[in-house]
This record gives structure tokens, sequence and C-alpha cells, in this order.
């Protein structure tokens, strides 16, 4: 049987997030840590976050769920490291328009997470993909209120 | 008799998902409804909608009636003693917090204990830690056995004279396993303890019989045995539902009102507070009538037939694990697996691509999913409309998303 469609969601740069995640693990010291599960599925993850001076200095995460929250974890790790907070929450709007199959600001360099932008054809699996960016939100959320 | 023309009734079985026959296999979460139950529905509406057990007028009678005739079905479907130990409620859930909230508050004191298993549903879980924290009572969890079944030594072991709860699930909504309620009920009345069975994937499957069992509450939903969402059933011995009090104040429910002070109507109705759900009675009453008519027997035989097919055939997928007893005689038409390292989702989502539905997740058993050691499961369940042709393409579906998966790792 061949999955014409399911290529679409099963891109091999997603794979390859969730086969080798990159900036897997805790940071250690004076992190923000964010735990977020989704309770329908029991996905879960634990993002530390490192904001310096407005910069997100370092990102790491841990947890468990399907390839697409995995991958998406891995991703977004990698796209707002270095960034200011700021850019980092542009990004997630973004990712958000995105995968609601909205219009999306293009100005900003997505590089692999583009790739995640055909989990918008699986209705079921949105929540999946945007697991991490809501960690990642809230963890901003909670330190720029502190 | 379960044949070919069993799925004819149900309409909605007879169309295409993304470009293939639906093959529906998740009846565990909610079954699919026959004609006979939409028609139930359709008629109720178009003919004989009104408010019961008020005014004069010729609908409310024939409502009135409707509804009453609703709760003989489900009183001789599961052979309680009376309707009055019938409480129609809005679902299992519902008529566990019914039984936590009014007999759990009036007898479990501080130090006591509510005993329930490892294999329980969320909703027969989260209502009891509610209570045993209200109450300073201790909540205890019976040892599964390493096949996922219960065992009556770990039974013993468990229930002491402290225990005033045991509530257990008769058919786990995971493992498909069969529980020994009726002997579990003894060992809990040894000890001056009621029993509660939560009967939600039970009551599909299996001829009930609340008498024999000698529970002392039984609960089940309406939408998993082809009846309609939103309503449920709580069974209660009258004895002990006589001396409960209600938790839901309001019309309905009352005998008369006064200033500051109110009494209650008599059993079943003073636990069913507001204008009941009466379309929805009316439907699960066609369910049983539909149910019955086929025999309650004849399905029961069908799952373990289905349980015994799939796990047969699904053994024969290197890289599938099974979980729950081995022995399909032990469980209901429920198939609970992992696939190698394919997340449970993305099998899911395979499967979906083939037309066939399953759950993936943790199907709302946290403690359970933690004790197999696993964040996940993908479930096939199923039911009455079932047949092997849906288990080859299970099979078939389960073999392509191995290799896709193989491919694109």
């Amino acid at each position: 049987m061949s999955f014409k469609n399911l290529d679409q969601l099963y891109r091999s740069v997603i794979m390859d997030h969730y086969k080798t995640p990159r900036n897997k693990g805790t940071i250690e010291n004076d992190s923000i840590n964010i735990e977020m599960n989704n309770p329908t599925c029991g996905d879960r993850i634990h993002l530390t976050l490192q904001v310096v001076d407005g910069i997100v200095k370092d990102a790491k995460f841990d947890g468990e769920g399907c390839s697409i929250s995995m991958a998406s974890a891995s991703m977004m790790t990698q796209a707002v490291k270095g960034k200011d907070v700021d850019t980092a929450l542009g990004l997630s709007k973004t990712f958000s328009d995105m995968m609601l199959g909205k219009d999306y600001d293009d100005s900003l360099d997505l590089g692999d997470i583009e790739a995640l932008q055909g989990v918008s054809q699986f209705p079921a699996r949105i929540k999946c993909a945007t697991l991490a960016w809501k960690a990642m939100e809230k963890g901003v959320h909670e330190q720029q209120k502190s | 008799m379960i044949n070919k023309e069993i799925k004819s009734y149900f309409p909605i079985l007879d169309q295409e998902i993304n470009g293939h026959p639906l093959v529906y296999l998740d009846s565990a979460a909610t079954s699919q409804k026959p004609v006979q139950v939409i028609e139930a529905l359709e008629n109720y509406y178009k003919l004989d909608n009104s408010n019961v057990h008020r005014g004069v007028h010729t609908l409310g009678n024939r409502a009135t009636e409707k509804y009453e005739g609703a709760r003989e079905k489900v009183q001789k479907f599961i052979n309680a003693s009376s309707t009055e130990e019938v409480i129609f409620l809005r679902g299992t859930t519902t008529a566990i917090n019914l039984v936590a909230q009014s007999y759990g508050r009036a007898n479990v004191d501080e130090g006591d204990e509510i005993v329930i298993t490892y294999m329980e549903h969320h909703s027969n879980i989260i209502p009891w830690q509610q209570l045993a924290k209200e109450r300073g009572a201790i909540l205890k969890y019976i040892e599964l056995e390493e096949d996922g079944t219960i065992s009556l030594e770990q039974v013993k072991a468990a229930i002491t004279e402290r225990t005033k709860i045991v509530s257990m699930v008769y058919v786990s909504n995971v493992l498909g396993t069969m529980n020994p309620v009726k002997e579990v009920a003894r060992i809990a009345h040894e000890h001056g303890a009621v029993m509660v069975v939560d009967g939600a994937q039970a009551a599909p499957h299996l001829k009930i019989d609340v008498q024999q069992l000698d529970c002392d509450f039984f609960a089940f939903s309406g939408h998993k045995m082809v009846g309609p969402t939103g309503i449920g059933v709580l069974y209660g011995k009258k004895a002990l539902l006589n001396d409960m009090e209600p938790v839901e104040f309001g019309g309905e429910m009352i005998d008369f009102v006064g200033l500051y002070d109110s009494t209650w109507k008599e059993l079943p109705w003073k636990f069913e507070g507001g204008t009941p759900i009466i379309a929805g009675a009316v439907g699960l009453g066609a369910a049983i009538d539909f149910l019955s008519e086929i025999g309650l027997d004849e399905i029961e035989k069908h799952e373990h037939e289905m349980a015994a097919i799939a796990m047969e055939k699904m053994n024969g997928i290197e890289g599938l694990q099974i979980y729950g007893p081995k022995d399909p005689s032990k469980r209901a038409g429920i198939v609970t697996f992992n696939l190698n390292d394919v997340h449970p989702h993305d099998v899911a989502t395979v499967l979906d691509m083939s037309g066939i539905a399953v759950r993936a997740g943790h199907h709302c058993a946290q403690p359970l999913m933690k004790w197999l050691e696993v964040s996940a499961t993908a479930r096939a369940s199923f039911y009455l409309y079932n047949d092997e042709s849906d288990i080859d393409r299970l099979t078939e579906g389960l073999r392509s998303a191995k290799e896709y998966f193989n491919d694109v790792f």
C-alpha cells in the first residue's frame, strides 16, 4: 500500500529529528522549568530554558510522545536558541498559524520547522506538534512576570 | 444471531474514510448506533416529546410512559429487583460520582479504606481520590498479576475490617480482562464493605445480573451499548439508596418545598434532579431491545471469538506486543497493543489513512499505563458489527504501518 498523504506528514527531516533529537536533556542551573502534558493522549514534555538579558541562551527538552511531538520539540529548541524572547514568541505565533492553515509570516526563517507544515492536514495531530511551543510560551511568560 | 445482516443496521459503517471502506474498531470508546435506536430518538422527538411527571396533557403522559418504560427495560436487562433501583444519570462517571458523594460521604470516616485496582478507568479512581482526601480515608490499590488479571488472594490481602467501599471494573477498557466481581463482592461483604462495579465495558458485552453478582452498586453508560450519549444508569440496592441523600437538588426530585426546608421524592426520582434525560432513556430502551433480540450470550461468544482471532493473527506480526491476558476466554473483545518502536499515535494515523479507526493514547487509565511501563498504547476493540474481515484489514494495516516506518526510520 502506498501512503502518499502520509509522506506529507512524516517528512524525512521530521523522522531525523525524532530519531536523533537535538537539545535532548535538561539544563541544570538557573533555568526555567516547564512540564506540560497533552492530557488526551499522554504526551509529556519537560522543557528547560535559560533566558539571560532577554535572549534564550539555551533550551533543552525531555519527555515522551509520538514522532510528531518529539520532532517538533527538537526543532523548537533548535529554532529558539540564541534568539531574543520576542523573536521566539513570534516564531511560535507563526508556527501556530501554520498549523491552523492560516497565512503565516514567511519573513522569519523557519528552517526545519517548515517540514511540519503537512501536520495541518491531520487535525488530530496538530496538538502533538504544538505541545513544545506551548511549553516554551508558558516558560517565557512566567519569566517575564517574575 | 450474529451475522452479516447486523452490519447493515448501522448506517455509519457504510462509508469510505480516506478512500477505504471504514473499519470501526473503537467501540470501547463509543459504539455505533443502529437504525432502530436512531429512529426511536427521531420518533420520540417527532411524536411524543414533552416534559415528564407533570401536567395532564396527553403528550406529557406519553413521554412519561416512554421514559418509565425505558426504566423497566433496564430493570429487566440487568435483573434488578425493582425499577426503584434504576436511576437514570448522564453516564458511568456521573453514577460513580453519585455513589462517592452520597454513600461515600455518609459512610467513610477518617482512617477507613477504599479499595480499587490498578486497572481502573479514571472515572473509577478520581471520585475515590477526592473522597479519600475529604474524609481522611486511605485509598488502596489491589495489585495485578503479571498477565493483567486479578487474583482473589490479592483481593483478600487488600480488603480489611476498615474497608468501607470496594470498587472495581468488571471488564477492563485496556486489558479486556473480565474480573471476578461476584467473588470480590462476597469478600467485600464478609468485611462489611459495599461493592461498586464499573460496568461500562461489561453491560454492552455480557449478560448482567446484578442480583446474581450481589453487587451493591452497578454503573454503566448507554453510548457504549449502541445507545445514545448522555444517558447512563446507576443501579443500587434499594435499602442503600433509601438511606442516601441526593447530590443534585432542584426540580423533579422534590416531594414538598417549604421556605427553609424540603423533602424528596421516592426512589428512583430523588436522584434525578432537573428535567430528566428523556430522549436518552428512550434511545437506551431501544438499544436494550436491539441487543436483547440478538442475545447477550451470542454477543459475548462473538467477542471472545473476535478476540481469539485478532490475537492469533496479530501475534503473527513480528514486533507486536499485546497486553493483558493471553487466554482470549479471559477477555472481552478488546486488544491493546504496541508495535515495535512506532508510537501508537503514529500507528493510529497510518491505520486511519487506511480507513481503520483505532484508539491511541492512555485510554483514561494512566495508573495502568504506569503499571504496564508504557506511556501510551494502541487499542482495537470489537463489537457485534465487526467480523473477521475487519481483523484482516487491521493486520494488513499494521503490516503496512510497520513497513512504512521501517522505510522512513
